[in-house]
């Protein structure tokens, strides 16, 4: 069916559009720029704050061109100085009512209500008056949420109760006093939060920020008889560059070890290689429960913690569905602090591993009780991609002249299949290399499966390996994690391996990954141009099959014996809790 | 919903017969929430956070909204109601004819803060906006009942009634 276009004026000027587009489509389509606070498109379309509004000839009083469809022949102005006079008073009411802390904020210089009051050139404070006074909560391991930056655009509630189906902040209390909050007006670490971070990736200024853990990795750095070992997951390097000014997809590897190296680490690993060891542990898991007739089936994937805590908080019962394999950099920790200090002759207790990570859940992850081995916890420090950009500039490094360097051995190379574990499917994937060769017992040539590949959040395919048919599901953001666990719960499920990632998309749009304005995700398709970064990453390698690591042969040969050996269980494997949603005391 | 059950200090655990009926009147459908809410209040007197959690998983509405709901019409409250509800308005007339001295003499008898509900369940002191009665400011009520120009006298007499109508 051919699609239907319209005509219509914008500021002078013909515009073709397809029916159904807003006017604030077709305006940006004509490259004309209008401002919005609340909009986020398709998450929040709720023509609320008014920051957009045009005037349109014939109507009285001026409309949000967020949420108004263009029509056939409408006349519409977007920039007449009666417009702007009206922007400016909506926008001077909400700084007046916010904390303005620009110079100690997280988001200062990727900040929408900065940029608003740049565009507009504010140089008062036009209605200052009673302010309340807001306690921040910095409970969680996590996220941080302060309310005094608020501009209540409910972007954040939006995404965490209809992209992420949870539900666990809303607008609470009226007039004065509304808020976004939580139930009980609680921490986010006392109700249903996932700790997933897409509500900060939503937030358009730094009412959301992750809880920043940099200034321990400081003192570290500079106490010589500490050994600092950082980590990178592989969503990271396909990210970082952005903070930096570099395209969106951008292949940072390099660049990046240079900068770790030199702040001051003693080595730098690459996470992917911790994520081979995932995929050993987890095909060989797999492997197991398939072969064995009473074994619990489907079996999921468990390397994303916000998806973790989802399913303990809310399935309990679908808990021996997870795979009891801890995340890769858990892993890769668990095995710098035995393995690698030992051959190293370091006393573990003076290693200090910081994990670099798209995620904020994983900061939680890393503070779970099991995450540890004879007391020594496997990971020291998590630390986000943001983070990461901002010690690099605290550091005055000039990213972009920045030469390339490699990984640091012995934990050196990784292969293609640990750098796709950054994407949805791209688990699934590597798994699915490493499964296919130990069931036939040869190596095979198929290495892609483009079929978990892509946007959808629910992808499905049937993998014929050895004569058996398995069926695969790969899903991401925790609305399509709901509706795979309701088939499983209700025995609809009849597949046999499903991935489970907590961010739509995957670690690449992570919580703790740079964050991009409404307006560039309107435009851009950024999880495209990551994913796309990854899977050249995988394209470029030499060895693209988990099991073929080098370096994870020669640890499996000396160390581990192999895949589900007992020592792997206690260093590599892990196990889950149920847990409250809410702390409630009436 | 005739019964009244005095579950606000109950921690018994036992079933909640009140609810099991409410959750079988009622189809989980969304649009009833504030119908359900408001039968909700009328038994218990308020709206207890673990019945805001069973109600959510009822109706497939998350928590944090029915909260968001509880919070914003006042008709609803959190905490267990007294029986007499003592209102003294703060508004801009009443604030200047001295209701805060009333305010405070209220909180030093009942030794608890605005807002509070005594141990008992007898009163809850609750501070207002202009309730819309200046000309006889300063003002409070007891159960929407006005006592107007109102002094800290006043007042003691009202509370020693009521203290001596209970017992
Ligand atoms: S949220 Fe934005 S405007 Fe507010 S203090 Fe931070 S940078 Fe400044
Ligand atoms: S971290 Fe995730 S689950 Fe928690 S409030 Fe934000 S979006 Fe919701
Ligand atoms: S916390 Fe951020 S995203 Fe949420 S309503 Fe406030 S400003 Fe908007
Ligand atoms: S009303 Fe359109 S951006 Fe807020
Ligand atoms: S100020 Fe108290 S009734 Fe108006």
């Amino acid at each position: 069916m051919k699609e239907e276009l319209i005509t219509l004026k914008i500021d002078n000027k013909e515009v073709k559009v397809k029916k159904g587009s807003t006017i604030l489509d077709a305006a940006r389509q004509a490259n004309i720029d209008i401002p919005t606070l609340c909009f986020l498109k398709d998450i929040n379309e709720v023509g609320d704050c008014r920051m957009c509004i045009v005037e349109i000839e014939g109507r009285r009083g001026f409309t949000p061109s967020c949420v108004q469809k263009a029509e056939e022949g409408m006349v519409v102005h977007t920039n007449t100085p009666p417009i702007i006079d009206a922007r400016r008073v909506i926008l001077d009411l909400i700084i007046s009512n916010h904390k303005i802390d620009c110079l100690t904020c997280t988001r200062s210089g990727n900040c929408e209500l900065q940029d608003l009051a740049k565009k507009f050139n504010i140089r008062d404070i036009e209605f200052p008056g009673e302010k309340i006074e807001h306690t921040i909560d910095d409970v969680s391991p996590s996220i941080v949420r302060d309310f005094s930056k608020c501009v209540l655009c409910r972007r954040c509630v939006a995404t965490c109760k209809n992209v992420q189906k949870i539900g666990a902040i809303d607008c609470i209390n009226r007039g004065f006093e509304s808020c976004v909050s939580t139930v009980g007006n609680n921490s986010l670490n006392d109700v249903n939060c996932t700790f997933c971070g897409q509500c900060i990736q939503s937030c358009p200024t730094g009412a959301l920020h992750e809880k920043e853990t940099i200034s321990e990795v400081w003192e570290k750095l500079k106490d010589p008889d500490c050994y600092v070992i950082a980590q990178t997951a592989p969503a990271v390097r396909a990210a970082l560059g952005e903070e930096f000014g570099i395209d969106i997809g951008t292949n940072v590897t390099g660049k990046m070890i240079t900068a770790l190296k030199r702040l001051g680490f003693d080595k730098v690993f690459d996470t992917n290689t911790g994520a081979d060891f995932t995929i050993m542990e987890e095909a060989n898991e797999f492997i197991e429960r398939f072969t064995n007739k009473n074994s619990v089936l489907p079996m999921i994937t468990s390397c994303s913690p916000g998806w973790v805590r989802y399913i303990e908080m809310n399935y309990p019962e679908l808990l021996p569905h997870l795979s009891t394999c801890k995340s890769p950099h858990q892993m890769f920790g668990a095995l710098i602090k035995t393995y690698f200090a030992k051959k190293e002759g370091i006393d573990p207790n003076k290693i200090y591993v910081v994990s670099v990570m798209p995620c904020v859940a994983k900061k939680f992850e890393s503070t779970r009780e099991e995450m540890n081995y004879d007391g020594i916890s496997d990971v020291d420090n998590v630390i986000t991609t943001r983070e990461l950009s901002r010690m690099i500039k605290e550091a005055n490094i000039e990213f972009k002249k920045l030469e390339d360097d490699n990984f640091d051995d012995p934990m050196g190379e990784a292969t293609g299949a640990g750098a796709i574990f950054g994407t949805t499917g791209g688990v699934m994937e590597a798994a699915l290399r490493t499964a296919q060769d130990i069931l036939n017992k040869k190596d095979l040539d198929t290495i892609d499966f483009k079929k978990v590949r892509g946007e959808e959040g629910i992808k499905k395919a049937t993998i014929n390996i050895d004569g058996k048919k398995i069926k695969v599901v790969a899903a991401s953001g925790l609305a399509n994690a709901k509706v795979i666990l309701e088939e499983i719960k209700n025995g609809k499920a009849d597949y046999q391996f499903v991935e489970i990632m907590a961010c739509p998309g995957g670690c690449v749009m992570g919580g703790g990954q740079p964050i991009k304005s409404s307006k560039v995700r309107a435009e851009i398709d950024v999880r495209k141009l990551r994913a796309n970064c990854l899977y050249s990453i995988d394209e470029k390698s030499t060895i693209r099959k988990s099991h073929e690591n080098i370096i994870l042969k020669k640890i499996y040969k000396e160390f581990l014996k192999s895949p589900g050996s007992d020592i792997a269980h206690r260093l590599l494997h892990t196990h889950y809790v149920e847990r409250k949603k809410y702390k409630i005391n009436n | 919903m005739d019964e009244k059950v005095n579950c606000t200090k109950c921690k018994c655990g036992k079933e909640d017969k009140f609810l099991k009926k409410l959750f079988t009147i009622y189809k989980p459908n969304k649009d009833n929430l504030i119908q359900m809410l408001n039968e909700i209040q009328e038994h218990y007197g308020y709206v207890p956070m673990y019945v805001q959690q069973e109600l959510s998983e009822f109706l497939k509405i998350p928590m944090a909204e029915i909260y968001g709901v509880v919070t914003f019409y006042s008709r609803f409250s959190l905490e267990p109601q007294g029986k007499y509800k003592i209102s003294v308005c703060l508004g801009t007339a009443c604030f200047v004819k001295g209701s805060q001295k009333i305010l405070d003499r209220l909180s030093e008898r009942l030794k608890i803060e605005p807002g509070e509900t005594t141990e008992d369940v007898l009163f809850t002191i609750d501070q207002t906006r202009c309730v819309g009665a200046c000309g006889l400011a300063p003002v409070f009520t007891v159960n929407g009942e006005v006592y107007g120009k109102a002094t800290v006298q006043d007042l003691d007499k009202v509370l020693d009634k009521l203290l001596e109508q209970e017992g």
